[in-house]
C-alpha cells in the first residue's frame, strides 16, 4: 500500500493545476515528488532550499500577496524550528495557510529523536484557531488535504503518517464517527490508532469514536457519545478514553471542556513524554509506549473497569 | 511617479518632529525610531506607489517594517501621508489605541505586517515577492526595512541567500545601519547581500537624494539592497536591539 505522503505529491499537482491560487512550498524534503508540477508551475511551487524559518515566512507571505500557500516538510522542522514563525507569520499576520507535516511521532524510528515530533498538536494547541487534520489511511489523507486547500483562508495542519489503518473511512473533515457503540464508555480512536483500538475493545461494551479532524474538538460528538447531551443528573460518570498517535494527553483538556458541566473522567492515552533513545522498527515503538492491542485492552479495561465487560 | 500633491495631506518633511512629539512613553526605542525617519519619509513621499486610498489595492507596492522596533517614525510618516488620522498619535501605547510600541497590521491602516519579534519581515517579503510574480499583472514592488542589529538573525541570512539566486527583482531591502550589531559584520553589510548576488549600495541615510537615487537604481533580475548609514546609536546594553 502507498502512504499518505505518496498521496501529497500527486494531489496538489492536480490542486495546482486546478487552482491559480495554490502555491506550495518545500525546503528539500519532498521536493522530488513536485517535478512535472514545478516545471508546469516554476512561480507556485517554490523550493527555499533547508531553510525552515524562510518555508514559513514565505508561505506567510505568499498568503498575504493573495495565494493559499501549502507548506510542507518533516513535522520536526515544519512545527517544532520554526514555530514562532507559525504563531507570528500567520497567526499575528491573521493569514492563513497549510501546513503538511510528515514523519512526526515515530514514522523513522531507526532515524532516532531528530527526527521524531510527538509534540506536534499540542504546540499548535497552544495557538488559536488551528484546524488539525489526523487522517488514518492514505484514502483519509487525500480527501482532508482537499478539504484543507478548499478551506479559504484558514490555518490547516495536516499530518500525515506512515502508520495506517488496513482500510480507509470516510471522512468529512469536520466530524468524529461512530465506529462502535456500547454502554461502558467512550474511546476515541485518533487517525492511525484506530485499528489497534478496535481490536482492542473487541467484545467490550464499549462506544468507538474515529477522529481524523481533532481541532477543533467535535465536542457535540462526545456528548451524545456519553449521553451527556440528553441524561438528567443520575450521578453517573462519563467515561472517556483517548487514544492519540502524538503525546498522551494532547486532547484531554479539550475531552474535559466538552464534559465541563458533567461528572466525567478522562484517561489520555498516547505517545509518552519520555525519550527512549530506542531505534528500531515502528511497532517496537507502539509497543513501548503502551499503543499496542495488549497494552491498550489492560489499559483501557483497567480504568473502565467492570463497566466495559458484557 | 505619483506625486506629494496627489496624495495632498499637506504635511511635508519638517512636520514629522512635530507629529512625533505627540507621541510619549517609548522613550527606550527613541534612537530606534529616529533612525528610520530620512528613509521612511523618502520612500512614502516618492517611491511607493501605494495611497491611503489604495491600501487593499493588489497591485499596491508593499512596505514592510521588519524592525518593528521604535515605530514613532513610521506612525509619523503615516499620519503626514493621510493613512491613519493625526490624532491617533496621542494614544500611543494605550489600551485603547490601534498603535502599539511594535505595529499590528490587524490594527493600522496601510501596515502591511505586525513586527516586533526580529527577522520575521525580510523571509515574509520574500514569500510576498514571489506570490507577486505568481499573479502576474501590475509589476507591485515590496520593501522591507531591517535593522542593522536585525540582520544578525539567522532568518535573515536564509532569505538573502534564497532571494539572489531566485532573482526577485521586485524585492528590496532598506538596512538601516546605526553600528548597532554586536558583533560587525565582516567586509560590512552589503558584501554580504553581493555575495549573494543582490544588487547593493551604501548612502548616507539623512541624504534624501542620495536615498532616492540609491533607492530608484535599476537592478534588472536581482533584488537590491540599500545601505543607509545613520549616526551609531551609542546606548549601550539595550536589550534585542534593532
Amino acid at each position: 500500500m502507498d502512504t499518505m505522503r505518496d498521496r501529497f505529491g500527486p494531489v496538489l499537482s492536480r490542486l495546482l493545476d486546478e487552482d491559480p491560487r495554490v502555491a506550495v512550498v518545500l525546503a528539500e524534503i519532498g521536493a522530488d515528488a513536485f517535478t512535472e508540477a514545478q516545471r508546469k508551475h516554476p512561480d507556485r511551487v517554490i523550493n527555499v532550499g533547508i531553510r525552515e524559518q524562510l518555508l514559513v515566512g514565505t508561505g506567510a507571505g505568499l498568503a498575504l500577496a493573495g495565494l493559499r500557500p501549502v507548506v510542507h516538510t518533516f513535522a520536526s522542522f515544519l512545527v517544532e524550528r520554526p514555530f514562532e514563525q507559525v504563531k507570528l507569520d500567520f497567526g499575528h499576520q491573521g493569514v492563513g495557510g497549510v501546513l503538511v507535516s510528515a514523519a512526526a511521532s515515530f514514522d523513522w524510528p531507526a532515524g532516532g529523536f531528530t527526527h521524531m515530533s510527538p509534540g506536534d498538536v499540542a504546540l499548535l494547541d497552544t495557538l488559536d484557531g488551528w484546524t488539525v487534520h489526523v487522517p488514518g489511511h492514505p484514502d483519509e489523507a487525500e480527501t482532508l488535504l482537499r478539504h484543507a486547500v478548499a478551506a479559504g483562508d484558514d490555518k490547516v495542519y495536516v499530518r500525515l503518517s506512515v502508520q495506517s489503518n488496513a482500510r480507509g473511512l470516510p471522512v468529512d473533515g469536520a466530524r468524529f464517527r461512530t465506529v462502535r457503540e456500547g454502554r461502558g464508555g467512550v474511546v476515541i480512536a485518533v487517525g492511525p490508532m484506530l485499528d489497534n483500538v478496535l481490536a482492542a475493545t473487541e467484545g467490550l461494551d464499549l462506544t468507538v469514536l474515529y477522529a481524523t479532524t481533532v481541532r477543533p474538538f467535535d465536542e457535540e460528538a462526545l456528548r451524545r457519545a456519553t449521553g451527556s447531551d440528553t441524561a438528567a443528573d443520575t450521578g453517573a460518570v462519563a467515561d472517556v478514553v483517548v487514544v492519540e498517535p502524538y503525546l498522551a494527553g494532547t486532547s484531554t483538556a479539550a475531552a474535559n471542556d466538552a464534559l465541563a458541566d458533567v461528572p466525567h473522567r478522562v484517561l489520555g492515552l498516547g505517545v509518552g513524554r519520555a525519550e527512549l533513545r530506542r531505534y528500531g522498527q515502528i511497532d517496537e515503538h507502539v509497543a513501548a509506549h503502551g499503543l499496542d492491542v495488549r497494552s491498550l485492552r489492560e489499559r483501557i479495561t483497567g480504568f473502565l473497569g467492570a463497566r466495559a465487560l458484557v | 511617479m505619483t506625486t506629494t500633491a496627489e496624495r495632498g495631506y499637506g504635511h511635508e518633511y519638517a512636520d514629522l518632529s512635530r507629529l512625533m512629539g505627540r507621541m510619549t512613553g517609548d522613550e527606550k526605542h527613541g534612537p530606534a525610531a529616529t533612525s528610520t525617519l530620512d528613509a521612511l519619509w523618502v520612500l512614502y513621499d516618492r517611491v511607493l506607489r501605494v495611497t491611503p486610498e489604495r491600501v487593499d489595492d493588489p497591485g499596491r507596492d508593499r512596505f514592510l517594517l521588519s524592525k518593528g522596533h521604535g515605530p514613532m517614525a513610521y506612525y509619523a510618516v503615516l499620519a503626514a501621508k493621510g493613512f491613519i488620522p493625526v490624532d491617533w498619535l496621542e494614544g500611543f501605547g494605550g489600551y485603547d489605541s490601534p498603535l502599539g510600541h511594535h505595529p499590528d497590521r490587524v490594527l493600522v491602516p496601510g501596515v502591511e505586517i505586525g513586527s516586533g519579534s526580529l527577522g520575521h519581515g525580510l523571509p515574509i517579503a520574500v514569500g510576498t515577492a514571489l506570490g507577486l510574480r505568481a499573479r502576474g499583472g501590475a509589476d507591485a514592488r515590496v520593501w522591507v526595512l531591517v535593522g542593522d542589529a536585525e540582520l544578525d538573525e539567522g532568518s535573515n541570512h536564509e532569505a538573502i541567500a534564497f532571494a539572489g539566486p531566485s532573482g526577485l527583482e521586485r524585492l528590496h531591502t532598506v538596512v538601516i545601519d546605526n553600528a548597532s550589531a554586536r558583533h560587525a559584520r565582516p567586509g560590512g553589510i552589503a558584501a554580504r547581500f553581493e555575495a549573494a548576488g543582490w544588487s547593493a549600495e551604501t548612502v548616507d541615510g539623512r541624504d534624501h537624494d542620495a536615498l532616492y537615487a540609491a533607492f530608484t537604481a535599476p537592478h534588472p533580475g536581482r533584488p537590491r539592497v540599500v545601505v543607509a548609514r545613520v549616526e551609531p546609536k551609542g546606548a549601550v546594553g539595550e536589550p534585542k536591539v534593532a
